[in-house]
């Protein structure tokens, strides 16, 4: 019959209508219709579904997601001062020219005589993250930072055979609740509180929370909050002398310049490969990540893809495949796998190892150092505003707490000040954090110059 | 010079890209930069203390030992591991049976890595995204009118995650009426993708597995046995990777729900069904769609990917937060069931998987419904006809309905194959790489015996299905006039045959180039 409006259509070569009566033909059928005799009368769709109607064109197509996709105003166009989760930096042209080559981006599932290039992509950003992360094993990317985080804490308690598990009170809320449900009803959620003045963990609560039912304590450097955990090396103590594990997320991007997690005693380490080279895109880059060391006793408990290199027939060849491919719901064990694993990330892993490759180790150091120095210098010119001060007093990376509790008016209403004046101010805590008060989040990266920060500090001085 | 002979369909002069390669860490060049990263402002750099304010324990002393390498020789070396990557961009894709690799648009790509896509935050105002709203929201409509369902999340970010979405609704719903500890029990099939088992036991749930009848659905006695006040939810495809449609899916659905339980469908093969029968009409109360199979979005490797989650009116409650809804002017997140302490809460941080969403919007609206239901038939069409001509040869065979029609794949047997030479399924999946091709054996543990999975979709054309046929028709011959040949292959692909012997070994395995050096030194 073909498609309604076309001789045939070029996604579906086939409904060319003579090759389509000649293939019905071979089979002994006289029409499309006669097609889907298995499935019983009774439940076939009797109607055409109710969607608009086919373009009838590419370039109609195009004009109307181009016209709705000019709806948008986006941080091109505006100054971002947005984070939490998902973060503006540089992309250098070499990530998407990468990831936008045909052969990676429509590769699937084929074995490494097929995907050689995609085994091999995928073991190298395993490879430069663990160098990044300085950790031994990393695994094919899963979804994002929260689902990393709650893999990271599952495979700590099954390491350590305990069910419970403490979280930072400071952690982001949509991460807590990506958790919760991955990790519940197996095991068993606690806040820890922070400390009011430092934002850190209140280590008198972890201590007392501490107990020999706790698996894992999970907390992050950078906490949410933008600031570095100064009790880092006091939590991971205090958990292993409690026979507890210690996870810690980290964003990756501080690692140029800040201590890898495992000098401080993390056991496991996660985060999101989304600041290494891959654009916001809505929230759709994300993409996380695990790490552990060498040891069975944690490399076992991976539910993801391990890309390991190996050797072939030939002398002198690599080639890339599955290590301790039965512990993956892929293998023979199914429900007794270690969780699940599928269809994740791999094309931001694959781009995130580009970046790191572009970048070397001087390039890491350089965008900390940039990153740093440029959030600090928007911390301080915004805390000389009247009225506005940072709400703690903790060093901290690209992220800072802006109190504007003091100034009579709420972040919602200076946001929509600055949304005029093209600006995304920071994140608004009065909703996630309602004990801060009137607190935003800010975000300055190596992508803001002076000019953008001085911008932004002279229409907060406008507004307020 | 004469005529040159072109008439074989079979590439027997195909050689993969193989470039040797070293692995990235070799290419190393002390002080070579791949970017140059742009400095802070001189007079910030001179105002701020930068790095000197993390305490000591917290300043990383020694650098990451990432390689030094200059642009062009990092571009070079990605541009040559993608040549050696057998993307459907330059391959007939009928070998990744289950996979649905079909055709994804280069508009589609293109109109997603516009910057009002890419440069988008998750945290912007309402009013600079009303763009991309639209796009979801109008996607969710769609996919409410090909599913039957009332309301989809974008935010399960793969086929396996939307079964955990699936089991976590089925969860958030027991736990609402308070039988969360006695509805324990979900109920699949040994058929179903291995996530149907492993993500919703992820929730705790007790996975029961059904065996197939004699005509390949899920054995109805069984299912009658196992179905009891225990039963949390039926988890099923139809059809199975197998082809066969399970015709009495509303007997199995009807049961469950007289016992107090849910259905969720895996439409993770909804290629051949669309606009030709909807999960809620066949009683199911949530279903899945893979965006990145049956609604084009590329795969990329693996994922960014959309495994949507849809669902009944009286399970909307306790989907993922936000919604995105419309008050007839402008689209707007409704963060509800955020507050309702049985729901699911988050499945993935922000709100969805934006772009591979907005592929499978341009790509519905470049097909619309008549093209869609198209998509469907000619998918059925190309697998039934390729299902014909491989039946006809003596060494394939597929088990259930014989002389019945298939969905939209099927997964066969070589058994007399290997039976009458030796050559089974894992040998032909090397030595079909030798000519360019994907093939796929099946899920693991290996219910059907020697099984191979095909699926043409609906973008392969006759010609195209026609030379994979005779490609296999070649390698099968080959078996039986020369099964030697086999034990060495593949010998045209990027690598010889692998050496797996180090990977299930803590001595030997090297998950990274550090674990290499370490191990192999």
């Amino acid at each position: 019959m073909g498609v309604e409006g076309f001789k045939s259509h070029p996604y579906i070569p086939n409904s060319v209508p003579e090759v389509e009566q000649e293939m019905l033909r071979e089979i002994g059928l006289q029409s499309i219709e006669e097609l889907h005799e298995e499935v019983p009368n009774e439940i076939i769709l009797k109607k055409e579904m109710n969607l608009p109607e086919a373009f009838g064109s590419e370039y109609e197509l195009r004009r109307h997601v181009e016209g709705l996709l000019k709806k948008n105003s986006s941080c091109a166009d505006n100054l971002n001062f947005l984070g939490a989760g998902c973060y503006q930096h540089y992309v250098p042209a070499i990530c998407d020219e990468i990831n936008g080559k045909g052969e990676f981006l429509t590769a699937y599932g084929g074995e490494s005589y097929n995907d050689f290039g995609r085994f091999q992509t995928l073991f190298e950003f395993e490879s430069l993250m663990a160098e990044l992360v300085d950790m031994e094993v990393v695994n094919v990317p899963t979804m994002d930072y929260s689902q990393a985080a709650s893999t990271a804490i599952r495979m700590g308690s099954r390491v350590a055979k305990r069910t419970g598990v403490l979280v930072p009170a400071s952690m982001d809320r949509e991460k807590l609740s990506v958790i919760k449900n991955y990790c519940m009803p197996d095991l068993q959620i606690q806040e820890v509180a922070l400390d009011a003045k430092t934002g850190c963990m209140d280590l008198a609560d972890l201590k007392a929370k501490l107990n020999d039912s706790i698996g894992v304590v999970y907390f992050e450097n950078p906490i949410y909050l933008g600031m570095f955990e100064l009790n880092a090396q006091e939590i991971a103590d205090a958990a292993h002398a409690a026979g507890a594990q210690c996870v810690v997320g980290v964003d990756p991007i501080t690692l140029g310049v800040v201590s890898a997690p495992r000098s401080y005693g993390a056991d496991i380490v996660c985060g999101d490969v989304q600041p290494l080279g891959i654009h916001m895109n809505y929230g759709g880059g994300q993409s996380g990540f695990m790490a552990t060391m060498d040891d069975p006793k944690y490399v076992l408990e991976f539910p993801s893809r391990l890309f390991g290199i190996c050797c072939t027939k030939e002398p002198g060849e690599y080639a890339f495949a599955d290590v301790a491919y039965d512990r993956t719901s892929f293998g023979h064990l199914r429900d007794q796998a270690k969780e699940y694993v599928g269809t994740q990330t791999a094309l931001w892993g694959i781009t995130a190892g580009v970046y790191l490759a572009t970048m070397g180790p001087k390039g890491m150091q350089e965008v900390g150092e940039t990153i740093m120095q440029n959030a600090q210098y928007a911390a301080r010119k915004l805390s000389e505003l009247e009225n506005v001060s940072l709400r703690f007093d903790t060093p901290f990376f690209e992220e800072f707490v802006l109190d504007f509790n003091k100034t009579g008016k709420t972040v919602a209403e200076i946001n929509k000040e600055l949304l005029k004046r093209h600006i995304f101010g920071g994140k608004d805590l009065s909703h996630d954090f309602a004990d801060l008060g009137q607190c935003a989040m800010y975000c300055v990266t190596e992508v803001h110059t002076k000019g953008d920060i001085d911008t932004l500090v002279a229409a907060l001085s406008e507004i307020l | 010079m004469k005529k040159i002979d072109r008439s074989s369909k079979v590439r027997t002069g195909f050689h993969q890209a193989k470039w040797d390669e070293p692995v990235i860490f070799e290419l190393s060049q002390p002080g070579e930069r791949g970017i140059l990263v742009n400095k802070a402002d001189k007079r910030i750099a001179e105002s701020v203390e930068g790095t000197k304010v993390l305490p000591d324990f917290l300043q990383r002393k020694t650098a990451p030992a990432l390689p030094e390498i200059s642009q062009p020789r990092v571009l070079r070396h990605y541009a040559r591991l993608a040549q050696e990557t057998l993307g459907a961009d330059v391959n007939i894709e009928i070998g990744q049976g289950t996979c649905t690799v079909k055709y994804s648009p280069k508009v589609n790509d293109q109109l997603a890595n516009l910057p009002q896509m890419r440069e988008m935050h998750p945290l912007q105002d309402e009013s600079t995204c009303q763009g991309i709203m639209e796009i979801m929201y109008k996607t969710n409509k769609y996919m409410c009118e090909i599913s039957g369902m009332d309301c989809f999340t974008f935010q399960p970010s793969g086929g396996s995650q939307g079964i955990l979405g699936m089991a976590s609704l089925v969860y958030s719903y027991f736990k609402d009426r308070g039988e969360a500890d006695q509805r324990n029990e979900i109920i699949t099939t040994i058929y179903s993708h291995p996530s149907d088992a492993a993500a919703p036991h992820v929730k705790g749930f007790k996975i029961i597995y059904l065996h197939p009848d004699k005509d390949g659905y899920p054995d109805y006695e069984a299912f009658k046995a196992a179905v009891n006040e225990h039963t949390a939810a039926f988890f099923v495809a139809n059809p199975e990777d197998t082809g066969v449609y399970n015709k009495n899916v509303l007997k199995f659905t009807k049961l469950i729900h007289e016992m107090g339980g849910l259905c969720a469908y895996d439409q993770a093969n909804a290629n051949g069904l669309l606009g030709v029968t909807r999960a809620r009409d066949a009683g199911f109360d949530m279903c899945f769609f893979n965006l990145h199979k049956t609604f084009s979005t590329p795969h990329g490797c693996g994922g960014p990917a959309c495994g949507a989650v849809g669902c009944a009116d009286f399970l909307e409650k306790y989907l993922p937060s936000p919604l995105l809804k419309f008050d007839g002017e402008k689209y707007y997140y409704d963060y509800e069931t955020a507050s309702n302490p049985n729901a699911i809460g988050k499945i993935r941080e922000f709100n969805g998987v934006a772009p591979v969403v907005l592929k499978a919007y341009a790509w519905i609206r470049s097909l619309g419904p008549n093209g869609l239901y198209q998509v469907a038939k000619t998918a059925v069409l190309n697998n039934n006809y390729m299902f014909k001509k491989l039946m006809e040869l003596h060494c394939v065979d597929a088990p259930y309905i014989p002389g019945k029609q298939r969905i939209e794949q099927c997964r066969y047997t070589l058994e007399t194959l290997y039976k009458e030479t030796g050559v089974g399924t894992a040998d032909i999946q090397r030595r079909m790489m030798d000519f360019g091709m994907h093939y796929w054996t099946s899920h693991h543990p290996y219910y059907v015996p020697e099984p191979m999975t095909l699926e043409p979709t609906e973008t392969p054309s006759k010609e195209d299905i026609d030379e994979y046929i005779d490609t296999l028709k070649y390698v099968f011959d080959e078996a039986y006039n020369d099964p030697e040949k086999f034990k060495n292959a593949p010998y045209q692909s990027v690598c010889h045959q692998l050496d797996e012997s180090n990977m299930d070994d803590p001595e030997q395995w090297a998950v990274t180039w550090r674990c290499y050096l370490k191990k192999f030194q």
